[in-house]
């Protein structure tokens, strides 16, 4: 994918309810490269479930999502999730596996190519390789944040959705996560991230979008704001 | 993007990996078996003779019960902090998460059976002889039929608030005709019969294997569905 391919991701009219309660209320977006989104919202706004509806993870009540181009279904659907990094609230990992077991599982559910060294660098990168051999379970909750957001990057995807991604980690940590999306990002990469800790993804965002009961109250360029800015606008503060 | 087989592989491999590295947890499964068995030889006080009838119904409970919790234990890591939402991420048709499921758990409860008969039979003071190895084919189709229903149902439960107790009130009932194949199957064995006296019993579970197996490639993408 390069920049002149199209939108990463278009969602079109769009709701979601879970029984009477509606999650998401016709929501459009579209999430061109090269793009940082910046999805705020208090409590229940929606923020989670649209992550989820746009990592093919829920389906949409009406409405309809398009990934690179394509609907996520059947072989295509195979071929979007492969190009998709997912860094949800939970971990996703397994706390009997080590860590580099966890890493390793990934690959080889991606079908990834040098595995080892692939491996090998993410678990520098996160600053890990002193606890590649440990389980899982036996890190801290901030170690843990770093190895998911391996996880999430180890296949390289074109589009992150990230879910409160600084969650747990220190002022080290959030610097490391915050490179390792600069990097991954790229120019050609997208990235929509929900999250509470403005500051943290502040430098990171180009673009901010805020959710309040299922419905977009603010869709904006992030030049000319603040982080202050965001905690007067209606429905957008944390 | 990868295929069924090398998805399936992955999942598969990962599980045994996850009960090699918590010995405890795996041996849990077989002590669970063998304290039925045990319960079994206590309260019947079962003869050699006895144990040729009585026998194939003592093994084969101890065996559902144990693939019961060994099919809960597999998908409650993968529900437990949404782990299977990872699994469902991956690039690889939805089937492949369903046939890795069922070759780790028939792998688990095999190695189990495969303690565990043995020693039920010295239990019983039933003599250890050719019967063991004419009984491995008895084993592995039926334990790959109740993997492979057990596999559907448990995905389809996972997703529910109490998916844990939903499990065996679905499942049971399903594999009623697996048990019943099993539990006489095992007792041609065990009395020495020859294969052509119990060959349509290993038909109905072979049958039974294809038709869950089958069914599960159509199925499993709706029971993974939101």
């Amino acid at each position: 994918m390069t920049a002149g391919d199209g939108p990463l991701l278009e969602v079109r009219s769009v709701s979601r309810r879970f029984g009477v309660v509606a999650a998401l209320d016709r929501i459009d977006l579209t999430l061109q490269p090269g793009e940082r989104v910046l999805l705020l919202g208090r409590n229940g706004a929606g923020k989670t479930t649209l992550l989820r509806l746009a990592a093919t993870l829920l389906r949409p009540t009406t409405g309809t999502l398009r990934h690179f181009g394509r609907e996520a279904r059947g072989d295509e659907g195979a071929a979007v999730r492969g190009r998709l990094g997912y860094l949800p609230h939970g971990s996703l990992l397994y706390d009997d596996l080590s860590v580099a077991g966890n890493l390793r599982f990934h690959a080889a559910l991606h079908g990834l190519a040098d595995v080892r060294g692939r491996v090998q660098r993410a678990l520098e990168e996160t600053g890990l390789s002193g606890r590649a051999g440990d389980p899982a379970g036996t890190l801290s909750r901030g170690l843990q944040q770093r190895l998911s957001a391996a996880r999430a990057f180890l296949h390289r995807p074109d589009l992150l959705l990230l879910d409160e991604p600084f969650t747990g980690l220190d002022a080290p940590g959030v610097l490391l996560l915050q490179g390792l999306l600069r990097e991954r990002l790229g120019t050609a990469g997208a990235c929509l991230l929900a999250t509470h800790d403005i500051p943290s993804s502040w430098p990171l965002v180009t673009r901010v979008v805020a959710l309040a009961a299922g419905r977009i109250v603010l869709d904006r360029k992030a030049d000319g704001l603040a982080p202050a800015d965001l905690q007067a606008l209606p429905g957008a503060a944390s | 993007m990868i295929g069924v087989a090398r998805g399936s592989l992955a999942v598969a491999a990962k599980d045994l990996r996850a009960e090699m590295a918590s010995p405890a947890q795996a041996m849990s499964l077989f002590v669970f078996a063998l304290l039925v068995v045990v319960v079994f030889h206590f309260a019947f006080d079962l003869t050699a003779a006895e144990f040729t009838a009585l026998g194939p119904g003592v093994l084969w409970v101890a065996i559902l019960f144990t693939g019961i919790l060994a099919l809960d234990r597999g998908f409650r890591v993968e529900r437990e902090g949404g782990r299977i939402d990872g699994l469902r991420l991956a690039p690889m048709p939805r089937s492949a998460l369903y046939f890795g499921k069922v070759l780790s758990t028939w792998t688990i409860m095999t190695a189990v059976e495969i303690v565990l008969v043995p020693i039920a039979a010295i239990l019983f003071n039933h003599p250890l002889g050719g019967w063991a190895l004419r009984l491995l084919p008895v084993l592995l189709l039926n334990t790959l039929g109740f993997a492979a229903v057990g596999c559907l149902f448990a995905c389809i439960t996972t997703q529910t608030r109490r998916g844990d107790l939903l499990l065996p009130v679905l499942l049971f009932p399903a594999a009623v005709p697996i048990a019943l194949a099993a539990v006489r199957a095992t007792g041609h064995v065990l009395a020495g019969r020859p294969l052509d006296r119990f060959a349509h019993w290993l038909t109905l579970s072979a049958a039974y294997d294809l038709i869950f197996l089958a069914a599960a490639v159509l199925l499993f993408d709706h029971a993974l569905d939101d």
